[in-house]
């Protein structure tokens, strides 16, 4: 319950005694300036334009002394070094996998890169274009590995034809990339050879009739692009046989079963024209043309 | 006169800039303290979504957005005495509720409650030349009254058109429109001592504040303490302040007569303290906490200490009773409301049909004036707070602030004034061809 009585008043009242307080009142110019300052525009101004105003002011100062734009370039350049040049992003030596050794060698040649180097300094996305520009190079893939080391990963082209060209003696792949000059045809005595202009460019083909021609055997010796066309197969003893421009494959096999049924290749044929599949056609040789005449001149007496 | 007219119709155009902008301050200027509210108008209804019941009473488009009061000084009888320490009074409200409000402004509506006060009626009629009333008519008919003499260094604080009647009706409030032949009017006007306008002019334009407008206390505080059905029925409202006792009677909304009696709380704490020999201060605040005007037996056994710092201590251990302290409060009370009962009786309180009184102002706060005035004043008394306005505090709510409140409610809706009408002698060509126009009509 509230006391009916108020509280007493004693001697010891903050209010009686005290010294006059001092005046509450503002002085004309802290009231201006309150006013001033609560004025929308004088108060974003204060706040936002005369900051900014003078830290650009200093900052265009500063920067429009050219010793100090250097100076700060410089440091940055610094700085930027030293970040670079941590042990963390150095890469000390290069590995190369899956090439041989002469590849090796010739990558290790393209790519004259002087280690220990900052991987900063690495442009791994053009090191990668001028490797794969390499023709035995099929696919390469570069990158730095943790430890320090810029791992360089190959696949080779592997060889599969032997391709006499106007001039020159070349590998190629399956897919008729050059994948290296020989001087010799003995370099790679394993490989079956092929010739004439744009022979590269069929070679699936090609590859395809060398499996087919299996049964001959060593008798093969090649196949001739002929006009950038069609295919000759070369046998030994000068044999050759004519192949169409559409489905070789097939002509072949007729002629293979010719020969394994009646021994066709065995005999004295210089040309087994294939190049009208419905009408195979035989060109003899010179001997046994003559034989041919002689026995047909002979006469049952 | 026309000067007058010139410089109300200027503060009239200041109101409404500040309207434009929105915010606005009010100002009462009492001899106890000095209040300032700001205002922000931000228009009708956008403070409360509408929900079907209107604004209240009008007053819902605007919202107090800062309060501060100060300790007055320099003002004696709600008149300024010393002009730099009144000054400064202002600055330190102004400031305290600019810096509540955080914005700043410009435009000041002001009040004060001395200057002598004198209310005048003025009748004027004219006669209709086309018939239906029209804006310039009511010009005319309000420029139609007859002046008296109101002395010499006096001005027109107010001079509202309070009742029109058109040949034999009586009591319209607006007769625009309406067909008659004789359009007469009766005005309210009221006038103070021009030095202390002029005094509070200056005051407020060393604080680097344009003047908005400005109003009597009473006016304001009748306005903000009596209710709608007093207002219309007839009533008094009695601001108590502290340096003079404003009265104002209302009847069908408008006010018909103001006048100040010069004497207020601050004679109650004078008497206190030369009565009980202690400072100003002392008798201020024994008057405030210990107060009265009814002495009960409790109240002989109640002693107070007055304290003192003399060094003597005889003197500074004095104690008085209660009782005693509201045998000399009484008597002062008493004389207030005699003078104030004198006043209305002056003006024909009497014949009034209904003859409610409210008590409203800081002095009306004495524990048991509700006891003390129906015995001098009529029995229909009651003690009035101020209207509540949104965004008011809490401390600035009470009777002291009536007037302050009022001059919201002036500032968000002003009667209409004499100079709120365009100068008829303007129109005075194009109605001299209107009469020619109409001779051709009535001769062929």
């Amino acid at each position: 319950m509230q006391p009916l009585r108020a509280t007493r008043a004693t001697a010891s009242d903050p209010h009686a005694g005290t010294p006059p307080r001092r005046d509450p009142a503002p002085s004309r110019l802290s009231y201006r300036f309150h006013r001033l300052w609560l004025t929308p525009l004088y108060r974003s101004l204060l706040r936002v334009g005369i900051p900014t105003f003078l830290i650009l002011t200093a900052a265009g100062w500063y920067f429009a002394n050219p010793t100090n734009r250097f100076a700060i370039a410089e440091k940055a350049a610094e700085i930027r070094r030293s970040i670079e040049t941590r042990p963390e992003f150095m890469v000390k030596l290069m590995a190369i996998e899956g090439a041989t050794p002469v590849v090796d060698a010739a990558i290790r040649e393209l790519l004259p890169v002087e280690f220990p180097v900052s991987s900063f300094d690495l442009d791994l996305a053009a090191m990668q274009a001028e490797v794969a520009a390499l023709d035995v190079i099929r696919s390469v893939d570069i990158h730095i590995r943790p430890g320090g080391v810029m791992q360089i990963n190959v696949v080779e082209r592997v060889p599969a034809l032997v391709w006499r060209a106007r001039d020159r003696l070349e590998l190629i792949d399956a897919t008729g990339h050059r994948v290296a000059t020989v001087t010799d045809r003995v370099a790679r005595p394993d490989l079956p050879l092929v010739a004439g202009q744009g022979a590269n460019l069929r070679s699936a083909e090609a590859l395809s009739l060398i499996r087919a021609a299996e049964p001959l055997g060593a008798r093969l010796r090649g196949l001739v692009r002929v006009g950038e066309r069609r295919w000759d197969m070369i046998l030994d003893r000068g044999q050759a046989i004519l192949l169409p421009e559409t489905n070789p494959v097939s002509a072949l096999d007729q002629v293979l079963a010719l020969d394994q049924a009646q021994d066709l290749l065995a005999r004295d044929i210089t040309h087994i024209d294939m190049r009208n599949p419905g009408r195979p056609t035989l060109r003899l040789a010179e001997p046994a043309v003559a034989e041919l005449r002689r026995i047909r001149s002979l006469t049952l007496e | 006169m026309t000067e007058l007219y010139q410089q109300q119709r200027a503060m009239r155009a200041m109101r409404r800039a500040a309207m434009q902008r929105g915010v606005i301050a009010v100002l009462d200027i009492g001899t106890a303290k000095i209040g300032c509210l700001v205002l922000r108008f931000d228009g009708p209804e956008t403070f409360r979504s509408v929900d079907g019941v209107g604004s209240l009473a009008g007053q819902s488009a605007f919202r107090v957005i800062g309060a501060a009061t100060t300790r007055s000084r320099g003002v004696r009888f709600g008149e300024i005495d010393a002009m730099q320490e009144t000054e400064r009074a202002i600055r330190t409200a102004v400031q305290g509720a600019q810096k509540m409000a955080n914005t700043r402004v410009d435009h000041v509506i002001a009040t004060f409650s001395g200057a002598s006060p004198r209310s005048y009626g003025l009748a004027g009629s004219i006669d209709l030349a086309g018939g239906a009333v029209r804006d310039d008519d009511i010009a005319r008919v309000l420029a139609a009254c007859e002046l008296p003499p109101i002395g010499e260094g006096r001005e027109v604080l107010h001079a509202q058109p309070v009742n029109f009647a058109l040949d034999h009706r009586s009591g319209l409030s607006d007769p625009r429109g309406q067909i008659g032949n004789r359009l007469s009017v009766d005005m309210h006007v009221l006038t103070v001592d021009a030095n202390v306008v002029r005094n509070v002019l200056y005051c407020i334009n060393r604080c680097d504040l344009e003047l908005a407008g400005i109003a009597s206390s009473a006016y304001a505080a009748g306005i903000s303490a009596l209710v709608e059905d007093e207002q219309e029925l007839g009533a008094a409202c009695i601001d108590m302040g502290g340096g003079s006792t404003g009265l104002s009677i209302f009847i069908k909304k408008h006010m018909i007569y103001a006048d100040s009696v010069r004497l207020g709380g601050d004679h109650v704490t004078s008497d206190i303290s030369k009565g009980l020999q202690v400072p100003w201060a002392t008798a201020e605040r024994i008057k405030t906490f210990y107060g009265g005007v009814y002495a009960t037996g409790m109240d002989d056994r109640e002693r107070i200490e007055i304290g003192g710092d003399s060094g003597d201590w005889e003197k500074d251990r004095r104690t008085v009773s209660r009782s005693e302290l509201i045998g000399i409060m009484r008597p002062r009370v008493e004389e207030i409301l005699e003078e104030v009962r004198d006043r209305l009786d002056a003006a024909g309180f009497e014949h009034l049909p209904s003859q409610q009184i409210v008590l409203t102002g800081g002095a009306s706060q004495i524990p048991g004036l509700d006891g003390l005035a129906p015995k001098i004043l009529g029995q229909q008394v009651r003690i009035g707070r101020p209207l509540r306005v949104q965004g008011l505090p809490q401390a600035a709510t009470g009777a002291a602030f009536a007037s302050a409140v009022g001059l919201c409610l002036f500032a968000a809706h002003p009667q209409d004034e004499w100079w709120d009408f365009d100068i008829p002698a303007d129109s005075y060509p194009a109605r001299s061809l209107r009469w020619a126009v109409k001779w051709f009509k009535d001769n062929w």
